[in-house]
């Protein structure tokens, strides 16, 4: 009986593992890992650490054992690596479960989204928190603002972050100069945000006044920022169309500009497309430009250029930073969950918009 | 008539070729003067600050005073930043580039890019009101039993908002940054190096070790110079998540401040000479993050030539 047994291992397959031998040990792991912890008082992350650590342990040492060290060293490996993958998703899924958790009540409040915090003063919230009245005042003039200042900030960066990569592409055949923009624009996307909006900041003092705070001067400190995205994304694009489609326009003895406007872009326009409306998502969540250059304000403000304008990013840090009520932070936390709840839709509703006008926008292929 | 409409349609046609590629080569000589620029009006107006009495500046010993204990303070988070981000960075796109079912990996990558997507407000707003919470029991007990190591002296601040929380903060912005371009990295190795490696009896870590790994130094290099500049640069993680104080070696005491914060925290109320001095700062944190980007676009650069990738 024993010896049927032996002998149906392959002499292939000798010294490994069965291929059952990760579940074994998993199941293992799992009951004495909630053993220890029912030991020293139970929580699910400590669960899952002890858990993940005894795993790896008992895998490599079973491997070690049976296998020799070689195996054992890329069991090991594939532990670590597939742990350091489960590690990058817990801040994900915390991050996400928080802003939900905490910024539905916001989100829910009646008006949230169509008030403004015009008048919403310390007394309002106290009473909130204290006799349980509803929370009052919203993000109407926040949203607004970052709507505002983002669209200006995508008119300004568009055409010369479109036309740079046509340079790029079709004009700069690898010239001192392309090579030089092509580097900066590569050095641009690293400019920190805070250091953009000083420079806008900057700029407008020394051109209109000292102390100018306006929604344009933000939205110039934002079109620092996404011009290189935009760059970088369209001359991507630009690449990637066919040359046999230039060159059989100028077959026909079209233009080069015709070329371009007529025939290259449109070929690309689903990834150009696609690489702004990311380029949109990058830059309305920043805080530090705007905080600098745009100011805070309570009420709504409709003149891009003029006046302090509010912003969802510097709403919900003002909000947390220098609640409405300092003795009862609570509704002025509500609140700013409530806007990095809307902030965060935002910001995927964009990002799941880049994917679909890649694919709606596709060019047609024909076959 | 043929004719005619031909050549008038070529002199319309010359034209507009003219106009259009002198628009595309102004639009990129105008980023050029755009970077320019930063770097021009950031000196202009710093320099008030720059030559202004000490005894005028924050703090009363002169701008340099002011600067230092604040530069020290952003190579602090930046660096704890890195050292948590990047074995983690490292695996995840190993992970994603060689260990995870062909099908799944797109996926898996477009996950760790959605980390990239949420804004920095939220990081800091999570930060501040989960992470700092939760972390403080850890540093209560890092004081009490690694207490005699300089960065772990106690008391450990109560409320969790110390550097290593923005550090930690930090490294969860920077994690997509270094993971994405380490990927592009790893999967260009060349295919036969891989199967080289694979047929000579390497196990898949040793393949990794000894195909993937040395053809991705470089890339790994740059990609964590882009996740410093990133780190050194950010601004909101730490102005929400700190409380900010004097430099100080411990890391688990509230305390410490960045650049970044500094100005943020600041300039809203700033006036008169505390704007050119935050400026002043905001000119050395460009210069920190240009040098940290322009060494690790070379490095990127340099590697492209020769590799025969791309």
């Amino acid at each position: 009986m024993t010896a049927t047994a032996v002998r149906k291992r392959s002499a292939l397959t000798k010294g490994q593992l069965p291929k059952s031998a990760p579940y074994i040990v998993l199941a293992v792991a799992l009951v004495v890992g909630a053993a220890i912890l029912a030991l020293i008082g139970f929580n699910a992350f400590g669960w899952g650490l002890v858990s993940a650590i005894l795993f790896a342990v008992g895998l490599v040492s079973w491997s070690g054992a049976v296998e020799g060290a070689r195996k054992a060293k890329d069991r090991l490996a594939t532990c670590l690596v597939v742990g350091a993958f489960l590690i990058a998703l817990l801040p994900l899924i915390s991050v996400i479960w928080t802003v939900l958790v905490n910024g539905i009540p916001g989100l829910i409040t009646p008006n949230f989204l169509g008030t403004s915090m015009n008048g919403v003063t310390g007394a309002f919230d106290n009473k909130a928190a204290e006799d349980g009245a509803p929370v009052l005042g919203g993000i109407y003039h926040a949203l607004l603002g970052t709507i505002q200042i983002t669209l200006l900030a995508t008119v300004i960066s568009v055409p010369v972050g479109l036309l740079t990569s046509i340079y790029l592409v079709e004009y700069g055949n690898d010239r001192p100069l392309a090579r030089a923009i092509t580097f900066f624009v590569d050095v641009m996307t690293g400019i920190p945000s805070i250091v953009a909006g000083l420079f806008a900041a900057a700029f407008f003092f020394a051109i209109v006044g000292p102390g100018t705070k306006t929604g344009a001067v933000a939205a110039v400190a934002l079109s620092v920022l996404m011009i290189p995205v935009v760059v970088r994304s369209s001359e991507e694009m630009l690449k990637i169309v066919p040359n046999e489609l230039r060159e059989a326009s100028y077959a026909l003895g079209v233009r080069k500009w015709r070329t371009i406007t007529k025939v290259v872009i449109p070929t690309a326009i689903s990834g150009i497309a696609s690489g702004v409306t990311l380029a949109i998502a990058r830059v309305i969540g920043e805080t530090a430009p705007i905080l600098v250059t745009a100011g805070f304000a309570t009420t709504i403000n409709n003149n891009v250029f003029g006046g302090w304008m509010a912003s969802l990013p510097t709403f919900i840090y003002t909000q947390i930073l220098n609640p409405t009520s300092p003795s009862n932070p609570g509704p002025s936390d509500q609140r700013a969950w409530g806007a990095a709840l809307v902030l965060i839709i935002l910001v995927m509703l964009l990002n799941l918009g880049a994917r679909l006008i890649a694919r709606i926008f596709a060019p047609k292929t024909g076959r | 008539m043929t004719t005619n409409s031909l050549t008038t349609s070529q002199g319309a046609g010359r034209a507009g070729d003219k106009v259009f590629s002198g628009a595309a080569m102004a639009a990129g000589c105008l980023i050029l003067a755009v970077l320019f620029g930063v770097a021009l009006f950031l000196v202009v107006q710093a320099i008030p600050a720059l030559t202004a009495p000490p005894e005028s500046i924050q703090g009363g010993h002169g701008f340099f005073a002011y600067i230092a204990p604040i530069v020290v303070g952003t190579l602090i988070a930046a660096v704890i930043a890195l050292v948590i981000a990047t074995p983690v960075a490292i695996g995840v796109a190993l992970f994603i580039s060689h260990y995870a079912p062909r099908r799944l990996a797109s996926g898996l990558g477009y996950v760790v890019d959605l980390l990239a997507a949420i804004p920095s407000v939220v990081y800091g707003a999570w930060g501040a009101a989960f992470l700092a919470k939760e972390i403080s029991p850890a540093y209560d007990w890092l004081a009490n039993n690694l207490g005699w190591i300089p960065i772990f002296a106690g008391p450990a601040s109560a409320t969790g908002k110390t550097i290593l929380t923005a550090g930690i903060v930090l490294s969860v912005m920077v994690l997509p940054i270094i993971t994405s371009l380490s990927r592009e990295i790893f999967l260009q190795t060349p295919k036969l190096h891989e199967e080289a490696a694979l047929a000579l009896g390497a196990t898949r870590w040793e393949m990794i070790k000894m195909a993937v790994l040395p053809f991705g130094r470089p890339g790994i290099v740059s990609a964590i110079m882009l996740g410093l500049g990133r780190a050194l640069g950010e601004t909101m993680a730490v102005a929400l998540v700190l409380s900010s104080g004097v430099l100080t070696a411990s890391l688990i005491q509230s305390g410490n401040q960045t650049i970044a914060a500094e100005i943020a925290l600041n300039f809203p109320e700033a006036s008169g000479l505390k704007v050119n001095t935050l400026i002043a700062a905001g000119l050395v944190l460009f210069v920190i993050t240009l040098g940290v980007n322009m060494i690790a676009r070379w490095i990127i650069t340099r590697h492209k030539e020769f590799s025969g990738a791309n």
